[in-house]
C-alpha cells in the first residue's frame, strides 16, 4: 500500500522531471503592426560576464514587444549605434532612424551564475530616461528576467500592465507514434515548456488556479472523464470529481475556494459549484438540454456559461448564488466556449454562423459583437491576464496551432510545433511570487 | 404436423410484427420528448409503460400458442436451445446487429429513423442476454467548442441509451460515455468527414 502510494507520487514527478528536454514552441508574427510604435532594443553589454549567458535577454525582450502590436522593434542590422550607457548615447542618430524610444542594458555577474541585469528606457525626443531598473537574476530565471523587463518597458509607454512573464498551459496531441495527449505549460514566447501530464487517453480543459500554482483539468486515462487538479512545482495532483457520467469543464474561483464545472451525474450536462476543501457541491442550473463552459465573472460574483435551452448554443450568465439564467448572447446561432476579460467587460468565445467558426469578443455595456478573426476552425479563446490579447486554437490544414491575437486588431502571432496539435490553451494569471 | 408448424409460424410473425409497431410508436414519443423540457415526462415513460407494454405482449404470444398447439410451444423451445451464444451472435458479420455505430446529424441528439430499427435490435438483444454489457461512446464533428461537444457527445449516447432501455435492456449493462471530438474516426476538414464523426458506438463486453 505504502509503496503503491510512492510510486503514485513519483510518478507525476519523473515526469515532470523530463520537462527540460521539451523543445520550445515555435513562434511566428502573422499579421502587421501598423500605427505601432518605433522602438529600438541594444544588445546589452556582457562583456562582464565570465561564460556565454543561455539567453540574449535584449532579443528576447525585442520579441516580446514585437508581439503586443503596440510597439514595432528596429531590426539589429539597422542600429545606428550599440550604446549600453546613457552617457554613450547620441540621440540625432536615433532620431535619424526614426525611433521614438530605446532600450539599452548590461549584465554584470555577481558571483558565478548569479546576475544583475540593469536597463534603462531613453526618450529619443526628449532626449531623457524614463526608467532605469536593476534586477537580480540567476542562470534559471534568466529569461523570466527578460520578460520582467518587457513588462516594465510595456507598462511605462502603454500604460497597461503588461503579461510577457506570464505562462500558457495547453494540450498537445500527438498524432505520430500512437495517440497521445500531453498537458504541458510554456512561457508566453512558447520557450521553457514543461510537461505537466502525458497519457495516451485525451486530456483536456486546463484551468489556472488564481495563484497560477495548480491547474485543474479533465483525464481520461481510467476511461472516463474525470476532473484532476495538480500543482505545478511539486506535482502532488488529487481526484477532485469521478461521478457517473460528465466530468468537465472545471473553471477556478477567483478567490481559489470553488471549481464550477459540469456534471451530467443528474441527468443532463449541468453547472455545479464544487467547494474544493470541503468538495461540497451545489448545483447551479437544472435544465433538458446542455449547460456547460462555466466561467467565473471578474467579481465572482456570477458564473457565464453556454447553454443550448433555446435551441441553439448561446451564452448565458447567473448568479453564482443560484437562481434563474440570463441569456446575454443574441446575434448569429453559435455563441459558445466563454472567457471573460480581466476587468469584466469583454467576453470572448466561438461564434459559429454559415459553417465558419471565428473568435468574436462580446462588449458587456452595448451588446456589440465584434469578429477577432477570420478564419474558419477556430476554438477555446482565452484572455491574457491585462486582456489585451486573446489566444485561441485554430485548425490550419491538418494542423491544430495556437494564435494570440491583439483585442485592437493590431497584433497576431501564432505558436505551433512541429510534433503535433496544440490546442485548448489557457493563459495564467500574474505571477504573484514577484 | 407440418401444417401446424407453419401455422404457428404465422402466428408468431403476426405477434412480433405487432410487437415491433407498438415498440416504434413508443420510442418515436421518446425521442420527442428527448427534445421537450420537462424531465418529469421523460422518466416516467423510461420506466412502467415500457415494461408493461412489452410483457403484456409477450403473455399473449404464451396464450396464443398455448392454445393452438403444444408443438408451437415445442418449436419455441428448440429454436431457444439452438440459439447461438452472445458472442457467437457479436461476431456474426451480417446480423442485425452488426451495424454498431449510430450517425447523428450537426448539433443534433435526435435519433433517425433508419437508425431507430438498428438500436431497437440492439436492445432486443441487451434485453435478452443479460450477460452482455454495452458501452455507448457518444463523439461529435470537430466543429465549435470542445466542451459543448463534451455535451452533445453526451446527449447523444444518453438518446441511444433511452432507446435500449425502452426495449427492455436494464440500466445496469448500461454505461455511456463522451469524447466528444477528441477521438475522430476520420480527420479531414470536410462534411464527408464531420457526418461519420458524428456518431455513437455501441462497445459490447460479454460477461
Amino acid at each position: 500500500m505504502n509503496k503503491l502510494v510512492k510510486i503514485l507520487i513519483l510518478l507525476p514527478l519523473l515526469m515532470f522531471g523530463f520537462s527540460s528536454l521539451n523543445a520550445a514552441l515555435t513562434i511566428e508574427i502573422t499579421e502587421g503592426t501598423e500605427g505601432a510604435l518605433p522602438i529600438a532594443v541594444v544588445p546589452f553589454d556582457t562583456s562582464k560576464v565570465a561564460s556565454k549567458l543561455s539567453a540574449d535577454i535584449a532579443q528576447i525582450v525585442s520579441n516580446d514587444l514585437n508581439r503586443s502590436g503596440v510597439l514595432t522593434v528596429l531590426s539589429r542590422k539597422s542600429l545606428p549605434a550599440k550604446p549600453h550607457y546613457s552617457s554613450q548615447v547620441e540621440y540625432p542618430a536615433w532620431r535619424t532612424a526614426e525611433q521614438d524610444y530605446l532600450v539599452i542594458g548590461r549584465v554584470l555577474e555577481k558571483t558565478p551564475g548569479q546576475y544583475e541585469i540593469q536597463f534603462q528606457l531613453l526618450d529619443v525626443l526628449k532626449q531623457k530616461q524614463i526608467i532605469g531598473y536593476s534586477l537580480q537574476s540567476s542562470k534559471r530565471k534568466l529569461r523570466a528576467s527578460a520578460h520582467k523587463i518587457s513588462d516594465l518597458i510595456y507598462e511605462r509607454i502603454t500604460g497597461v500592465r503588461g503579461a510577457f512573464n506570464t505562462r500558457i498551459a495547453y494540450i498537445r496531441a500527438q498524432q505520430n507514434k500512437g495517440r497521445k495527449y500531453v498537458l504541458q505549460v510554456a512561457d508566453t514566447d512558447g520557450f521553457n515548456t514543461q510537461t505537466v501530464l502525458e497519457s495516451d487517453e485525451p486530456l483536456m480543459s486546463p484551468s489556472w488556479s488564481p495563484d497560477g500554482q495548480s491547474l485543474a483539468y479533465v483525464s481520461f486515462e481510467n476511461r472516463r472523464p474525470e476532473i484532476f487538479i495538480q500543482h505545478l512545482t511539486t506535482a502532488k495532483r488529487i481526484k477532485i470529481s469521478g461521478f457517473k457520467g460528465v466530468n468537465s469543464a472545471p473553471s477556478w474561483s477567483p478567490n481559489g475556494d470553488f471549481l464550477a464545472l459540469v456534471l451530467s451525474k443528474d441527468g443532463d450536462p449541468d453547472i455545479y459549484l464544487m467547494h474544493i476543501e470541503t468538495k461540497r457541491l451545489t448545483r447551479l442550473t437544472r435544465h433538458r438540454g446542455i449547460d456547460t463552459e462555466p466561467v467565473w465573472s471578474s467579481n465572482g460574483q456570477s458564473i457565464i456559461f453556454t447553454s443550448d435551452r433555446g435551441g441553439s448554443p448561446q451564452i448565458y450568465e447567473v448568479s453564482a448564488k443560484g437562481g434563474k439564467p440570463r441569456r446575454i448572447t443574441f446575434e448569429g446561432r453559435y455563441n459558445a466556449a466563454p472567457s471573460v476579460s480581466p476587468d469584466g467587460k469583454y467576453i470572448a468565445l466561438v461564434y459559429g454562423s454559415e459553417g465558419q467558426y471565428k473568435i468574436a469578443q462580446l462588449e458587456r455595456d452595448t451588446g456589440n459583437l465584434i469578429m477577432l478573426t477570420n478564419s474558419s476552425l477556430d476554438e477555446s479563446p482565452s484572455f491574457s491576464p491585462n486582456g489585451k490579447m486573446v489566444l485561441y486554437a485554430s485548425t490550419r490544414g491538418d494542423n491544430s496551432v495556437l494564435y494570440a491575437v491583439s483585442v485592437d486588431g493590431r497584433g497576431k502571432h501564432k505558436l505551433s510545433d512541429q510534433s503535433g496539435d496544440i490546442r485548448e490553451p489557457a493563459w495564467g494569471p500574474y505571477n504573484l511570487k514577484q | 404436423m407440418m401444417l401446424l408448424n407453419a401455422r404457428s409460424k404465422i402466428l408468431f410473425l403476426c405477434v412480433t410484427a405487432v410487437l415491433i409497431s407498438a415498440c416504434q410508436t413508443g420510442s418515436d414519443e421518446i425521442i420527442e420528448d428527448s427534445t421537450a423540457i420537462d424531465g418529469v415526462e421523460q422518466s416516467q415513460l423510461e420506466g412502467s409503460e415500457v415494461s408493461t407494454d412489452t410483457s403484456g405482449t409477450a403473455a399473449d404470444l404464451t396464450v396464443l400458442e398455448d392454445g393452438s398447439d403444444n408443438s408451437a410451444i415445442a418449436f419455441d423451445d428448440e429454436a431457444q436451445s439452438k440459439a447461438d451464444s452472445p458472442q457467437v451472435m457479436l461476431d456474426k458479420a451480417d446480423s442485425d446487429i452488426a451495424n454498431r455505430v449510430i450517425y447523428f446529424q450537426y448539433d443534433s441528439a435526435k435519433i433517425s429513423e433508419d437508425s431507430l430499427s438498428t438500436i431497437e435490435a440492439h436492445g432486443n438483444f441487451i434485453a435478452s442476454n443479460k450477460n452482455v454489457s454495452a458501452r455507448l461512446e457518444g463523439h461529435s464533428d470537430e466543429r465549435g467548442s470542445r466542451e459543448y461537444n463534451i455535451a452533445l457527445g453526451d446527449r447523444r449516447a444518453q438518446s441511444v441509451r433511452r432507446v435500449l432501455l425502452f426495449q427492455g435492456a436494464s440500466s445496469d449493462q448500461l454505461e455511456t460515455i463522451s469524447y466528444g471530438e477528441e477521438r475522430p474516426v476520420m480527420t479531414s476538414h470536410t462534411d464527408d468527414s464531420w457526418s461519420k464523426n458524428r456518431r455513437v458506438e455501441l462497445v459490447y463486453e460479454v460477461n
